[in-house]
């Protein structure tokens, strides 16, 4: 690293930039304006300082919508990412199962959100859906809708269906990208399934997963759609996750500076996580040599 | 043009001013001086734009901690502010 940058080829990124700032910065800057100020309509607004800010950071509404909103993204990366995994090492290298079996895992990724919701809303009835008929025939009364346990498990198991695919298509793509040189040196070296899973699967994998994680700690983050469309966020506010909660404020409550205030906050943690993940892996990418 | 519905005021008005003149600086310190990235003691390579948008973003989670946690006037935050500022910039 001991070139020096030319930092001029910065300017062919200007019409990006541009883009962004109509789609993007502009905005952001109205919400930093909305979330120091008060309005009833109108455009007419009154300066409150730091106020909203102070009451988003002492709320126990938003703390508890942050730690449902962290436990979510917990359980979901921590069943998606092995699940992901043990499916890509199952899945067939080559041949015509192989394509199968992509595009079988490709299904679930190409239906839109609500659609998934909807599916699953129908899905866990008592009356009408087979999950919640099933449950009913095995003598558990499935409700999520007034259960919040149940509801949790609606949308984790949902959350599951919808996404593992790309967590396995990943791990897939890194499983494929290793030459088949390393599994024969480990042969000779008489190395078990666990070993080459460990010491050549795993690592050269590294890459792949990173995104994976990024990718998937990011979409569960900002999860809307789905949990309001089966659950409408609760029973009660059980699952009613930031981005939900951020929605009943300023849409439902039409509260739109203290809204403001949260979102920047919200904004705040993905910008320091999103770096943090991106830091993660250039690092990891200039260790390697790429 | 007629900017009233992003509700503009002095203050943000200031704030979004300091934030575009530091990009702005830093764009003619990167083309004017280049620079090579170093590595320090978070052990990861940072060149000085780097190194602002931790100050940057760093700042924004000192003053919201401070602002929940204290009582005390915010102004006190951002000297926290320029004290870590100048960690960073020496030794990140």
């Amino acid at each position: 690293m001991d070139k020096v940058q030319n930092n001029r080829a910065w300017f062919l990124v200007l019409p990006v930039l541009v883009l962004v700032a109509f789609s993007a910065v502009i905005p952001l800057m109205t919400v930093v304006n909305y979330s120091l100020q008060d309005t009833f309509g109108n455009n007419v607004f009154f300066w409150e300082g730091l106020g909203w800010f102070e009451d988003v950071l002492t709320s126990s509404r938003v703390h508890a919508a942050f730690g449902r909103q962290l436990a979510f993204s917990a359980i979901i990366l921590a069943i998606q990412i092995p699940l992901g995994i043990a499916i890509a090492l199952c899945m067939p290298k080559r041949g015509v199962w192989a394509s199968v079996c992509l595009v079988l895992m490709a299904l679930p990724l190409l239906i839109p959100w609500n659609v998934v919701g909807t599916i699953w809303q129908i899905l866990g009835r008592t009356d009408i859906g087979l999950l919640g008929y099933a449950l009913e025939g095995l003598g558990i009364t499935w409700n999520y809708a007034r259960n919040p346990v149940h509801a949790w498990i609606t949308v984790v198991v949902m959350d599951v269906w919808h996404w593992t695919s790309l967590v396995a298509l990943l791990a897939y793509a890194g499983l494929q990208s290793i030459p088949q040189a390393y599994y024969q040196a480990a042969k000779i070296d008489q190395a078990s399934r666990w070993k080459v899973f460990r010491y050549i699967e795993l690592p050269k994998m590294q890459g792949v997963l990173l995104i994976a994680i990024l990718l998937r700690f990011m979409d569960s983050f900002m999860i809307y759609t789905e949990p309001f469309v089966v659950t409408g966020g609760g029973p009660g506010s059980s699952t009613s996750f930031l981005s939900i909660d951020l929605v009943k404020t300023a849409l439902g409550q039409f509260d739109l500076g203290p809204a403001a205030a949260f979102s920047i906050m919200y904004f705040l943690v993905i910008l320091l996580v999103s770096w943090v993940f991106y830091t993660v892996m250039t690092n990891l990418d200039k260790a390697e040599g790429r | 043009m007629n900017l009233q519905w992003m509700a503009w005021t002095l203050p943000t008005a200031i704030f979004f001013g300091v934030i575009a003149s530091l990009l702005v600086l830093f764009t003619i310190l990167a083309i004017r001086y280049p620079e090579t990235p170093r590595t320090g003691i978070l052990r990861i390579e940072t060149t000085r734009g780097d190194r602002l948008f931790i100050t940057l973003l760093g700042s924004a989670f000192i003053n919201a901690g401070w602002l929940a946690l204290t009582g005390l006037p915010q102004w006190w935050a951002l000297g926290i502010c320029a004290v870590y500022a100048a960690a960073v910039f020496r030794w990140v």
